[in-house]
């Protein structure tokens, strides 16, 4: 129940300034002033239309797909506006993975799933790529279940495994930041643990960003978490305190579920 | 801030168990204002009543934690709510370290009176430490169901008075024995009596001390009450 000594912050990977987002004339984000800091895992919560998910697609700037969406302001990855024109978005998107709410492999081998990344960006030899596709596999823990079948159709794993399969292609391309759009909504208890234990892993290697409606999830696996309700960021901090003593009451209210 | 969770249910398991720590303080209060009418009437009819009591005690400080335990399994709290439950714990323990002290309050004044030694010294001082520890003990758990830091506070500043007295009647008694050794068997059972009052007004104070920690979530244990004015203003 003490309060610990403060430790010094971690350094920002994604500094977000002034941030407005439309989707058309509706606007979704407002003036967000956010600081992601580095090898830790942040998490977005709110309740749904919040703004949280719409937060992460301007990291890789994938709302540029849809027409009539709009961001505004600056989000500055390792000081370098990725907002910015001159930016080459399939570069960004190779720093900056994703993996989405469903499991969404690719109608091809597991083997190939990761390759056809990895070749988008890099020449490997077949030997090179055999090893890349087996590091990805074991940073997404999925190398053991999977080592014998490498051939087999990526549709032919289970909901868990498919999941891990698609952060195993997001890793491969050995990207600096890694976004989860409600990686767990879809799988069980089990595979939820065990995408949770990853998350934990690649903390290491990466910056992850993770959105989630799942509070506990918030709770047991992110390092910083931010609130946010109706397009404003009302409240980020440390987890630990956000779950235990939030300083604002929309966050108390919304955490101990009694919101409405 | 809303005071109704989404789920009423949750609401209502909270108030259960809110209620049951108000059971369990009605309790310990009464075992505590026997006590003290034990040592000032001394009569081994209250003392039974007690040791009776105690029993009631304990029994009900296992089934709160049992009913906190599958609150915080079932409903996975925090921050207020969280805050509100851990509390809860720690004060039942504190209550029932309250029922042990008034049991020890009764045993002692059993064996005054086993003796024949009521009259060997005054206790006057010993009386109105005593009342002030049972007040004391009330004035913490109103606090508690009305959340209120200000009389927390209160009771913090009270519970050096008591210490005090305490102190006062510790030197008396050491005169006594010094002067007569033939009251060192009641001054050491009137001693004991002392020492469960003083203890009496730490557990009030340790209450208190959760009153805050629900309300501004900050942990005042060990700390100064210059510390805790600046928090609770």
């Amino acid at each position: 129940m003490t309060d610990k000594p403060q430790s010094p912050p971690p350094p920002t990977k994604i500094s977000v300034r002034d941030l407005n987002f439309y989707y058309g004339k509706f606007q979704a984000l407002k003036q967000i002033h956010l600081e992601i800091p580095e090898h830790c895992v942040t998490a977005f919560i709110g309740p749904s239309g919040c703004g949280k998910s719409t937060l992460l697609r301007t990291f890789n700037r994938m709302f540029e797909l849809y027409p009539d969406q709009r961001a505004e302001g600056s989000i500055l990855l390792d000081g370098e506006n990725l907002l910015d024109s001159k930016q080459d978005v399939a570069l960004l998107r190779a720093r900056v993975g994703m993996v989405f709410q469903k499991p969404t492999p690719f109608p091809m081998s597991i083997f190939d799933n990761i390759a056809f990344g990895v070749n988008l960006f890099e020449h490997l030899s077949r030997i090179e790529m055999e090893e890349r596709v087996e590091w990805a596999l074991k940073k997404a823990a999925l190398w053991n279940e999977v080592k014998d079948k490498l051939t087999q159709s990526g549709a032919s794993l289970s909901g868990g495994q498919q999941q891990r399969l698609c952060i195993a292609r997001g890793v491969a391309i050995k990207p600096e930041v890694l976004l989860l759009d409600e990686p767990c909504s879809a799988l069980d208890p089990i595979s939820t643990a065990r995408i949770e234990e990853l998350i934990a892993e690649l903390k290491k290697d990466y910056t992850v960003i993770i959105v989630t409606h799942n509070m506990q999830q918030a709770a047991r696996c992110s390092d910083y978490t931010a609130y946010m309700y109706l397009g404003d960021l009302v409240e980020f901090g440390k987890t630990e305190q956000m779950f235990l003593k939030p300083a604002k009451a929309e966050t108390e209210d919304y955490i101990t579920g009694r919101f409405g | 801030m809303n005071d109704k969770h989404l789920s009423s249910q949750f609401d209502s398991d909270l108030n259960e168990v809110c209620s049951r720590l108000m059971e369990m303080g009605g309790l310990v209060e009464a075992q505590l204002q026997r006590a003290v009418g034990a040592l000032e009437k001394y009569s081994l009819d209250i003392i039974r009543e007690v040791i009776k009591v105690e029993e009631k005690v304990d029994a009900l400080e296992v089934e709160i934690d049992h009913e906190l335990t599958a609150v915080i399994a079932r409903r996975q709290p925090a921050a207020r709510d969280l805050r509100l439950l851990l509390a809860i714990s720690k004060i039942t323990t504190n209550l029932e370290r309250t029922g042990d002290e008034a049991h020890k309050i009764a045993k002692r004044v059993r064996s005054i009176m086993e003796r024949g030694e009521t009259r060997n010294i005054p206790i006057s001082d010993l009386r109105v430490a005593s009342d002030l520890a049972v007040n004391l003990i009330q004035r913490a758990l109103d606090a508690f169901v009305r959340l209120d830091v200000v009389a927390a506070i209160d009771v913090f500043k009270e519970d050096d008075l008591i210490d005090r007295e305490f102190k006062g009647f510790t030197r008396k008694l050491i005169t006594y024995m010094m002067e007569d050794p033939r009251t060192i068997s009641s001054s050491l059972d009137l001693l004991s009596i002392a020492k469960a009052v003083e203890r009496i007004g730490d557990h009030a104070k340790n209450i208190a001390e959760f009153i805050i920690y629900v309300v501004k979530g900050t942990d005042v244990r060990h700390s100064s009450l210059a510390h805790i004015e600046s928090i609770v203003e």
